[in-house]
């Protein structure tokens, strides 16, 4: 019942693809340009408790080539990953996010560097797009230096404080009260940003999470819950999980939209609408119907609770790459050569990253006490003997 | 303003009329350590150039003195004694903490159920919410979990949030937050972020406040990398831990004691702060090394009186500090006087003085004469009944007859 479902959005998007704005006639250059377009979303929102913005989004070439570009650097980046752990330079847990990497790329051509996001394990591309670079990707998912947590994070540790991306965290659902602490900070910094705090369909049955959300609500702060549902917790289908599978009505009194997670554009409209609701009215459930290919972990198949002909059924026809595609050729903003040619030097660079971060050496010993407290810093403080709280290693 | 770094922690002078079972009796504490700068400590140090500053509050600028207790140049009306300094209750003393941090710095504010409107459950926070404001001294809904949460991810932004549990046992329902957000973060993102929370709350077996409320919890986070613990003992080491907590970069938890906040004590009137790792010489003495913390503290010294008494000579040590433990004060003690006694209100099993038997008998083996001795709580819920309650945790007669034994 669940391809069914995916298969009639799929079909309502194939015939969206004829252009609708003014039709270029010349072809431009591969880097695009500003010149506004409009574009339809696949489907329209469904929302709660609240009026659904319009299904016409404002875009130009120039975004949807870097949509394209961005999407298929974080899709072979993650293929990579697949790669690496089966060649044991990866270990541990590896959640990977190719399929759903138009929920990170459209959140992002929302927002600025200054609001912040949250999320949970799956947050390699989510990284990326909040200016992360595949260097720092790999050597931490193989534990080196040069990763973005020096190595001592790992997969589900990915964070850049520098453009307010707030991870990468392990415990399910244990992230959004931090999100929504991050939008008291805001409120209280009173600079006009939000905050996005990212979970999934299996998190969505948390109770912290609906603590959170009334605080929020109460307190009015900036914050948006976005319930990136990929219809399987791990291995139990939404609908075995969860009494209600509506998520974005689960807020209730907050209200609420449902938006087509496989479509760039409408995870971007839906940002933007969610930015500015959040900024004047207080907190917002997004629900992104969005879809995994690879299992909930490496170790998980992903064969076992879903089939295979599903699995190949979404690819087909929700693919957000090619949606991005077949709307930049039918704009004629680009030849499929020349798309080719971005894919490639996409392979390129991922390839470049991984043999760079495969160079970096792993943490020195002395690294495993550093960072466990902030020394140095406000009262004066030591730790016993008066000295740092270290041991030697034999 | 003149801010004098307070090393060893007694005031010259303790009266303690506490509400509960002590004796009213007045006990004495001389610091036994003078002070002594470290080269290079930033924090602001009271110079000696002799000048002599008299500021609004008719404080004066002192040289470098070894007790925070300063002399007022004159007399100060509002004190009905000559003594300096004021007095109040251990409550009074951590909300005059709080409030001062909160003037001082504008990111720090308050979290917790009841801490606002109705001034907080124990009056920690009385008054906060009218001079500060709804939104840095913010009422929650109960929901330990989300706003602990929520606490540290504003931490994670700069914002200097204290966190308040009603009661110690409620944060069990937070645990996941503090031991996975609070204290790995800085780890787990390679330094990135720090988290400058203080969790507070009560904790402690009270007056037949029942199994769920009488908990200890500092045996539970003891384990936690990434935290520091400290756990308050009078309205002096109260004001001064508290102050140190918020203006720390690490994530501190801090723990009160139900039956100690009607304690009073006379406190300096300038701005001090007690170190946050450093345990505190209640006593100095010679035969035996007494470690304690919190309310047990009072118990000890009620049995030293008995001790004295006898002819023994303990010494009592506040750990003060549950993680990291001051080894070095606890070394030095040990060296002297070759004896441990540890008097605790936690469990026996995995409490803090389990932890503190494999620290010293780790690294001072050599120094002991006789096994250390542990005197804990019976590992049992807390019973209802008063009789069963007492039984519960050890008393001042068990202290006594431990130290004979161990004197032998």
């Amino acid at each position: 019942m669940a391809l069914s479902h995916l298969a009639a959005s799929a079909s309502r998007s194939s015939s969206l693809l004829k252009p609708l704005s003014s039709a270029l006639s010349l072809r431009r250059s591969i880097s695009g340009d500003n010149s506004p377009l409009t574009v339809e979303t696949s489907v329209p929102f469904t929302s709660h408790q609240c009026e659904a913005p319009s299904r016409s989004v404002e875009t130009n070439p120039k975004e949807l080539l870097t949509f394209f570009r961005d999407m298929a650097l974080m899709r072979r980046m993650e293929i990579a990953a697949d790669s690496l752990y089966k060649a044991k330079l990866i270990r541990g847990f590896c959640h990977l996010y190719d399929g759903q990497e138009a929920v990170a790329v459209g959140m992002e051509a929302a927002i600025t560097k200054k609001d912040c996001i949250i999320t949970a394990y799956r947050d390699h591309c989510t990284f990326v797009s909040r200016g992360g670079t595949l260097l720092e990707v790999f050597a931490e998912l193989m534990g080196r230096q040069a990763g973005c947590s020096k190595g001592k994070g790992g997969s589900m540790h990915f964070y850049k404080k520098d453009s307010n991306f707030y991870g990468g965290h392990g415990i399910v659902g244990a992230q959004v009260p931090l999100g929504c602490g991050l939008a008291f900070a805001q409120k209280n910094s009173k600079d006009e940003t939000v905050t996005f705090a990212l979970y999934g369909d299996g998190a969505a049955n948390q109770g912290q999470l609906f603590e959170a959300l009334n605080i929020s609500a109460l307190w009015d702060l900036p914050a948006i819950l976005v319930c990136e549902n990929n219809h399987y917790g791990m291995g139990t289908a939404e609908w075995r999980a969860a009494k209600s599978p509506a998520y974005y009505k689960r807020g209730d009194y907050v209200p609420g939209l449902k938006v087509d997670g496989m479509d760039a554009l409408a995870v971007k409209q839906a940002c933007k609408f969610a930015k500015e609701h959040a900024l004047k009215n207080g907190p917002i459930i997004l629900e992104m119907d969005t879809y995994r290919y690879h299992g909930h972990s490496m170790s998980d198949p992903g064969s076992t609770y879903r089939t295979r002909d599903e699995i190949s059924g979404v690819r087909q026809e929700r693919d957000p790459i090619e949606r991005i595609r077949k709307l930049i050729l039918s704009h004629d903003l680009a030849t499929e050569k020349e798309l080719k040619d971005v894919e490639k030097e996409v392979r390129k660079e991922v390839d470049d990253a991984i043999a760079q971060a495969k160079e970096s050496p792993m943490p020195e010993p002395s690294e495993l006490f550093t960072n466990v407290y902030a020394k140095g810093l406000g009262v004066e403080s030591f730790g016993a003997d008066r000295k740092e709280v270290r041991a030697t290693l034999p | 303003m003149a801010a004098i770094f307070q090393g060893v922690g007694a005031a010259a002078a303790l009266s303690s009329s506490p509400s509960n079972s002590f004796d009213s009796k007045k006990f004495v504490f001389s610091p036994c350590r003078s002070f002594s700068v470290r080269k290079g400590a930033s924090f602001a140090v009271v110079r000696s150039d002799g000048r002599v500053n008299l500021n609004p509050k008719g404080r004066r600028a002192q040289q470098l003195i070894s007790n925070a207790v300063a002399t007022k140049s004159d007399n100060a009306a509002a004190s009905s004694s000559s003594k300096p300094g004021h007095e109040l209750l251990l409550f009074e003393a951590l909300q005059e903490g709080l409030e001062e941090e909160m003037e001082r710095d504008p990111r720090v504010c308050v979290m917790g159920e009841d801490v606002g409107h109705y001034g907080g459950s124990y009056k920690v926070t009385k008054g906060l919410a009218k001079k500060f404001g709804d939104l840095r001294v913010l009422d929650t809904p109960i929901a330990e979990n989300s706003f602990t949460g929520m606490g540290i991810g504003a931490a994670m932004t700069g914002l200097r949030p204290v966190v308040e549990g009603m009661n110690m046992g409620f944060l069990l329902l937070a645990f996941n937050q503090i031991s996975n957000n609070c204290g790995m973060l800085h780890y787990t993102s390679g330094g990135q972020f720090t988290i400058p929370i203080v969790i507070r709350g009560p904790g402690g077996v009270g007056r037949q406040l029942g199994a769920e409320h009488s908990q200890r919890l500092e045996s539970y986070f003891q384990s936690i990398p990434g935290i520091q613990m400290v756990a308050c003992s009078t309205p002096y080491n109260a004001k001064g831990l508290m102050k140190a907590a918020i203006r720390s970069e690490n994530p501190v938890i801090f723990f009160e004691h139900v039956l100690l906040y009607n304690l009073k004590e006379r406190i300096p009137d300038e701005d001090y702060i007690c170190n946050l790792e450093e345990a505190e010489m209640v006593r100095p003495g010679e035969h035996v090394t007494i470690l304690t913390y919190s309310r047990m503290r009072y118990h000890v010294m009620q049995a030293a009186k008995t001790l004295v008494n006898k002819g023994y000579d303990p010494e009592v040590i506040d750990i003060r500090s549950l993680k990291p433990f001051d080894l070095y004060t606890i070394g030095n003690s040990v060296k002297k006087t070759h004896r441990v006694l540890i008097v605790e209100e936690c469990m026996r099993t995995g409490g803090i003085g389990a932890s503190l038997i494999a620290a010293i008998t780790e690294n001072f083996n050599d120094y002991l004469d006789a096994p250390i001795m542990c005197l804990s709580s019976q590992d049992v819920p807390t019973p209802y009944a008063g009789t069963l309650e007492e039984v519960t945790v050890v008393q001042p007669a068990q202290i006594v007859t431990a130290v004979e034994q161990l004197c032998q």
